[in-house]
């Protein structure tokens, strides 16, 4: 036997540095939205006004940019009402994760509890060095240690891919847009901007159908594009967290159990379902069908898991 | 206007260089990083070992041959620890894993050893550290094999033992239970 060789090894320093790019192109996305959205609101409520408002768009967007990266995943934990886990407490869980966290090469996250019974974690931080990972007491009551083993080398493959950042940014950067196009929504009913339109003629009129259709569509692009972030890194964890394990049963059968478990976890919501592993609300929207789902399907994730062996 | 594509050729060939030299001193750090590692948990599995013994020496006391075993096995693995290549390294763990599997068969005979806590905590931390290794040993090897293939293949390796670069060693255990290498496909 050679040592470990496998032909799609996929190098966490490899997906680490996509993830890198994918920072970058993140920020300059959701800025040039913000950006986009406070040019036409300014235009609308005073020509010359869409310049005016660059500066507090950026200075909005980069400031909850600097604060998810600094304080992001003490926030969600804070949020998720996590517990940190003692150096004596759990020792299994701990065991498990740090002979996994050795397998990837990276230090031992902080070990976080949610007392819940819903099974579920995740994982947040913005690099190994201050990641921390966060299970359910019910995770550990309903899996076994291998399947066990299977959801924390997934989450643990999030901490080595650099994927928790950009789940801790999107998450973050997502509220914010959210929060400025619910701000100016708000504006244009208080200041009644059909006044201003009389006085402008025509452009008054199409800056303002712009600025509406805008503030209309800004959260909804970024929803999407926290999605289609989302949704793709789950099936790169699971092969990772396989590749780790050596066993991808393990956490094909541990998707199956907390698929198979109807309770919804009480701490998780919308902005921080998409870092569990499992979608933790329960409550797949049928109108949109598969868009606006923040996990890929978990049959199809159990059908990957298997092809593996 | 030769003299212009005399140079461009230079500088692209300065550029390769940088670039491999780079590469290789990145991938031989990644490779001493994971040593790292594996040469932790190793220690650890040291320190264990002394407070094993006195445990179960307490209860069978005629076994003195098994319980010198193990402490020369230990010994070894110590001294390899502190100067041996990763080879050396492996081969007295290896013989230190055997005199530990005789310790704990000849405790298998004293049944109140085994409902003694001390006993239950030390076998539970031994078989944990033993799972690190493991653990530690693929994610070394990994790098090893990264950093060998990188130094192994052309044009890499016409120009890297000029630098001083030299394949890396496996972390080999003869008895450890390897699953299976799942294929992985997008």
């Amino acid at each position: 036997m050679t040592a470990d060789s496998s032909p799609a090894r996929l190098s966490i320093y490899e997906a680490a540095s996509a993830n890198r790019w994918r920072t970058v192109l993140l920020i300059a996305a959701f800025t040039a939205l913000v950006a986009v959205l406070a040019y036409f609101v300014g235009e609308y409520f005073a020509p010359g006004g869409g310049i005016a408002a660059l500066p507090f768009a950026f200075a909005i967007s980069g400031g909850s940019a600097l604060l998810s990266y600094f304080a992001g995943d003490r926030l969600i934990l804070a949020q998720s009402q996590a517990r940190e886990v003692g150096p004596d407490e759990e020792l299994e869980l701990r065991d498990v994760v740090e002979s996994l966290a050795l397998g990837l090469g990276i230090p031992t996250p902080k070990i976080y509890l949610i007392e819940d019974s819903a099974p579920n974690a995740f994982a947040t931080g913005r690099d190994p060095q201050h990641a921390s990972i966060a299970v359910t007491r019910g995770l550990l009551d309903k899996l076994d240690r291998t399947e066990l083993e299977g959801v924390i080398a997934h989450e643990l493959s999030h901490v080595g891919n650099r994927d928790i950042r950009v789940m801790v940014l999107v998450t973050v950067l997502v509220g914010t847009v959210a929060l400025l196009a619910d701000w100016m929504w708000r504006s244009f009913f208080w200041t009644q901007g059909g006044r201003r339109d009389r006085d402008r003629g025509g452009a008054g009129a199409i800056f303002a159908v712009i600025a509406i259709a805008l503030a209309v569509l800004t959260p909804i692009i970024a929803t999407l594009i926290q999605l289609a972030v989302s949704r793709q890194r789950e099936y790169l964890a699971d092969a990772s967290g396989a590749l780790l394990t050596r066993y991808p049963p393990g956490l094909a059968s541990a998707l199956r159990k907390i698929a198979a478990d109807k309770e919804p976890l009480e701490v998780a919501n919308k902005a921080t379902a998409s870092l569990y592993i499992a979608n933790p609300l329960k409550d797949a929207p049928a109108f949109f069908d598969h868009l606006f789902d923040t996990h890929p399907p978990i049959e199809e994730r159990i059908k990957r898991l298997e092809a593996m062996n | 206007m030769e003299i212009i594509v005399v140079l461009v050729v230079i500088g692209a060939i300065a550029l390769f260089f940088i670039a491999t030299y780079n590469r290789l001193v990145t991938l031989r750090q990644r490779v001493k990083e994971a040593w790292a590692d594996i040469d932790v948990q190793l220690k650890r599995r040291h320190d264990l070992i002394p407070n094993l013994v006195e445990t179960v020496k307490g209860y069978a006391t005629h076994e003195s041959t098994v319980f010198q075993k193990v402490t020369e096995a230990r010994a070894a693995a110590v001294s390899a620890g502190a100067s041996g290549t990763p080879e050396q390294r492996a081969q007295a763990e290896n013989v230190l894993t055997g005199a530990l599997r005789s310790v704990f068969a000849v405790a298998e005979n004293y049944p109140q050893l085994q409902a003694v806590q001390e006993f239950k905590d030390l076998s539970e931390n031994l078989t944990a550290t033993e799972d690190k290794i493991a653990f530690a040993r693929r994610f070394y090897n990994g790098n090893v094999r990264d950093y060998n293939t990188t130094l192994q293949t052309f044009p890499t390796n016409v120009f890297a033992g000029m630098f001083g670069f030299k394949a890396e060693q496996y972390f080999e255990l003869a008895d450890a239970t390897e699953r299976a290498v799942p294929q992985v496909k997008f």
